[in-house]
């Protein structure tokens, strides 16, 4: 009667769940709990896996895979120490709101609380790191679970989301349900209050010194909302800043953008954020890198949130008028009602306002001293950004100030291309990112811009990267120190360069030629365009080792706990700001 | 107007799943994110829908029992999520068990204010009374409170269990 049986293992479940959830790749790596999974991986070819060296850089790699194509990253890990692996990689997601279903495996049922081998209470540990997390205890429930994580992980607001899965449940066996059996009563509002949103729209269409500020949530919302909300701009005409998540979500170098605001935004943005009678945020969320000393933060706007997620709002900046819902959906709403309503922006003001913003941009910011002895940093990315983007490049960076120069320096004209820890900022983040990106990409160009510190924190992966035949390419500024670190104790502790410094690293090109990629070196400004030219030609992992200037700071730069019209411009203006200022009980760091 | 940095305390009731670890998630909620929770109780309240109720009384400004209730609100087995003290008037009490114990003239006067407050004696020997005394939580602190020099040794309270007035369900 074998035709009779719909029974299946919960291995076979878990892979038919994946493969109708549309999961073409997992990030992953096997031990004890999940061979059996491992085995039934084995036995089929509709699921890619790729083998990582660490867990970590298996969920940075889905990071990276999720946000360049807008799908559910995936991740299978063992029990124990392979999913405590999970951790940074977990918490990076769900800061950024990445959306990841993470399969970690699980003691058998009977064996939970016993402290068995490998045994670690993953779903507590993960609780507060994830969007949500489940624990599977029958076969039965196994296929619903997983549909319902993907739906969890996607919707609303996305974020990571753990199945941790005992070893009795992966061979036991069970009942497959297709997603469309799936029920859950976890619907998040998508649809914005129309009232909601003809009140902001006349709320936009009365200022006089208005300002678009628009995060990374427009971005996850899709390449449609990026779309909406760059014709929403244009109709406007007002100004649209950037936050470092929301990079690509408007074009660079559309004139209307006055590029990225906070701690190393630009002077016209951050000027314009504080100067500002009206400021629309559009899925951005008062992140503290933004507003600066809050008390002071556009101490003359009234804003507008709109946002997915309720709990964004009112949660640092009290706000004058909010919207909850998805942007691609409120955005295409705004611009129906904007055109019905025959909206016009007040012309006379927004000359003034555009005069204003004009005379700001006319400090150049963003300029630095270059040196034709020394590779400035800076230079090295404008030289990487000019002689790649013709290939219309994804770019990940590592955490630090090549992280920031990059996100000032990089002009990035679409969404999706763009990948950085944000909210967590996690160093070695970006080679493992570049990994998942360039799975997704096979033939694009993904360039992994780091810092020699950062780099070092998931190198191993060059491995992963040449066993996978992924052309990453890994650009490093390597100044010998942790950058930000040396900056903050120049500027705030005194010059004393407690432990920033790493006086013993790796030959990089060496260290490539060991793993098998190719390795070149730039040491000179006259240098760089070559290795750049030659880092693309050949198809091959390659480490770029940029000698740069060792002392060179990140500006412009607003101190910690100081305020947007508190700016530091450059070297040339004296710092000294005392640590940890306190305000209210938030200490501002 | 109330002032936006003045401390209120509000009572909470959340609908969740009854399923395992959601009380963990709700409490996790609070430690990490800094929260005050002043009680909490919960039960299944409803055994064919598998939902249980937590009643939270906590402190915070405007703010931040707004940040607490949409946060509430993004954990997926929370269905709903109402502020009893805001959405309308409210009756709310909590039980407590009071150990006294003493002899003489103490003893007499504790069965004296336990007949005031209308407090049962469930648990007596003859060093020693057990008290069963509900009512709203100012009362049961009053109670407690007027124990502590007739010979009060042990308290075990339930926390505050809260419904809106009215016909209204949650």
């Amino acid at each position: 009667m074998a035709q009779h049986d719909t029974q299946m293992t919960g291995a076979e479940i878990l892979l038919k769940a994946l493969v109708d959830q549309g999961v073409e790749v997992i990030f992953g790596y096997p031990g004890g709990v999940v061979l059996p999974i491992y085995d039934e991986l084995f036995k089929q070819n509709r699921l890619r896996h790729i083998l990582v060296r660490h867990e970590q850089a298996a969920v940075h790699a889905a990071e990276g895979y999720a946000r360049s194509t807008g799908k559910v990253g995936c991740v299978l890990v063992t029990s124990g120490p392979g999913a405590t692996n999970t951790i940074t990689g977990l918490t990076d997601a769900l800061m950024d709101s990445v959306p990841l279903v993470c399969i970690t495996g699980q003691v058998p049922t009977h064996l939970i609380g016993n402290d068995a081998f490998q045994e670690a209470d993953i779903v507590g540990i993960t609780r507060p790191c994830t969007k949500h997390n489940y624990l599977v205890k029958k076969a039965d429930d196994l296929a619903r679970t997983v549909h319902e994580a993907f739906h969890v992980a996607k919707s609303g607001r996305p974020g990571p989301v753990v199945v941790d899965l005992p070893k009795d449940v992966i061979t036991g066996r069970g009942e497959y349900q297709p997603p469309s059996r799936m029920k859950t009563k976890y619907k998040p509002q998508v649809k914005g209050d129309l009232k909601a949103i003809e009140k902001a729209v006349e709320m936009i269409a009365a200022a006089k010194r208005p300002i678009f500020y628009v995060g990374g949530g427009v971005v996850n919302s899709g390449v449609a909302a990026c779309q909406l909300l760059t014709q929403l701009v244009r109709m406007t005409g007002y100004p649209c800043t950037q936050t470092l998540m929301g990079l690509g979500a408007f074009p660079a170098s559309d004139p209307l953008s006055v590029g990225m605001l906070g701690m190393h935004g630009t002077y016209e943005a951050n000027l314009a954020m504080h100067g500002s009678d009206l400021i629309i945020n559009v899925g951005a969320r008062f992140d503290d890198r933004i507003t600066g000393r809050l008390k002071d933060f556009a101490p003359t706007a009234k804003k507008i949130h709109i946002d997915i997620d309720p709990s964004s709002i009112n949660k640092n900046v009290m706000v004058d008028h909010a919207v909850v819902g998805d942007a691609a959906h409120i955005l295409e709403d705004m611009i129906k009602v904007w055109k019905a309503k025959q909206c016009r922006p007040h012309e006379k003001a927004l000359k003034e306002w555009w005069a204003t913003i004009d005379g700001w941009r006319g400090r150049n910011c963003l300029h630095y001293e270059n040196s034709n002895k020394i590779i400035k940093p800076q230079y090295a990315i404008q030289r990487l950004y000019e002689l790649t983007k013709y290939k219309n490049p994804y770019i990940t960076t590592e955490v630090g100030q090549h992280q920031m120069w990059t996100a000032q320096h990089f002009k990035f004209e679409q969404p999706c291309h763009w990948m950085t820890s944000g909210g967590l900022g996690t160093m070695g983040y970006g080679l493992p990112s570049a990994m998942g990106v360039q799975v997704a990409h096979p033939g694009a160009l993904v360039i992994d811009i780091a810092g020699e510190s950062s780099i070092q924190m998931n190198i191993q992966e060059m491995a992963t990267l040449c066993q996978h035949r992924l052309p990453v390419k890994v650009f490093i500024l390597n100044n010998q120190y942790m950058g930000m670190v040396r900056q903050w104790q120049e500027l705030i502790h005194g010059g004393r360069y407690s432990e920033s410094h790493m006086e013993h690293h790796p030959d990089f090109v060496k260290l490539a030629d060991a793993f098998g990629a190719v390795g070149l070196r730039a040491t000179k400004p006259s240098e760089v365009d070559d290795v750049i030219k030659e880092m693309i030609s050949v198809d091959r992992p390659v480490i770029v080792d940029v000698r740069t200037d060792a002392s060179e700071n990140c500006f412009p730069m607003i101190m910690p706990g100081m305020a947007h019209n508190e700016m530091v411009l450059g070297p040339e203006e004296n710092v000294h700001v005392e640590p940890g200022s306190d305000e209210g009980g938030m200490v501002l760091v | 107007m109330s002032n936006e940095q003045e401390i209120e305390r509000h009572t909470i009731a959340v609908l969740v799943a009854n399923e395992a670890g959601v009380l963990a998630r709700v409490i996790g909620l609070f430690s990490g994110r800094g929260y005050n929770i002043e009680s909490l109780t919960v039960a299944e309240t409803d055994t064919t829908e598998s939902l249980s109720r937590i009643t939270i009384v906590t402190s915070g400004t405007k703010m931040i029992v707004e940040q607490i209730k949409n946060q509430l609100r993004r954990l997926v087995p929370v269905y709903k999520v109402a502020d009893l003290t805001t959405d309308g008037p409210h009756v709310s009490r909590e039980l407590a068990l009071v150990k006294v114990a003493g002899a003489g003239e103490k003893r007499v006067e504790s069965l004296r204010i336990a007949d005031i407050f209308r407090a049962n004696v469930i648990d007596s020997t003859n060093e020693s009374f057990v008290f069963e005394v509900v009512g709203a939580t100012e009362k049961v602190d009053a109670f407690i409170k007027l124990m502590e020099p007739l010979g009060l040794v042990d308290v075990s309270r339930t926390g505050v269990a809260a419904i809106a007035r009215g016909a209204n369900p949650l």
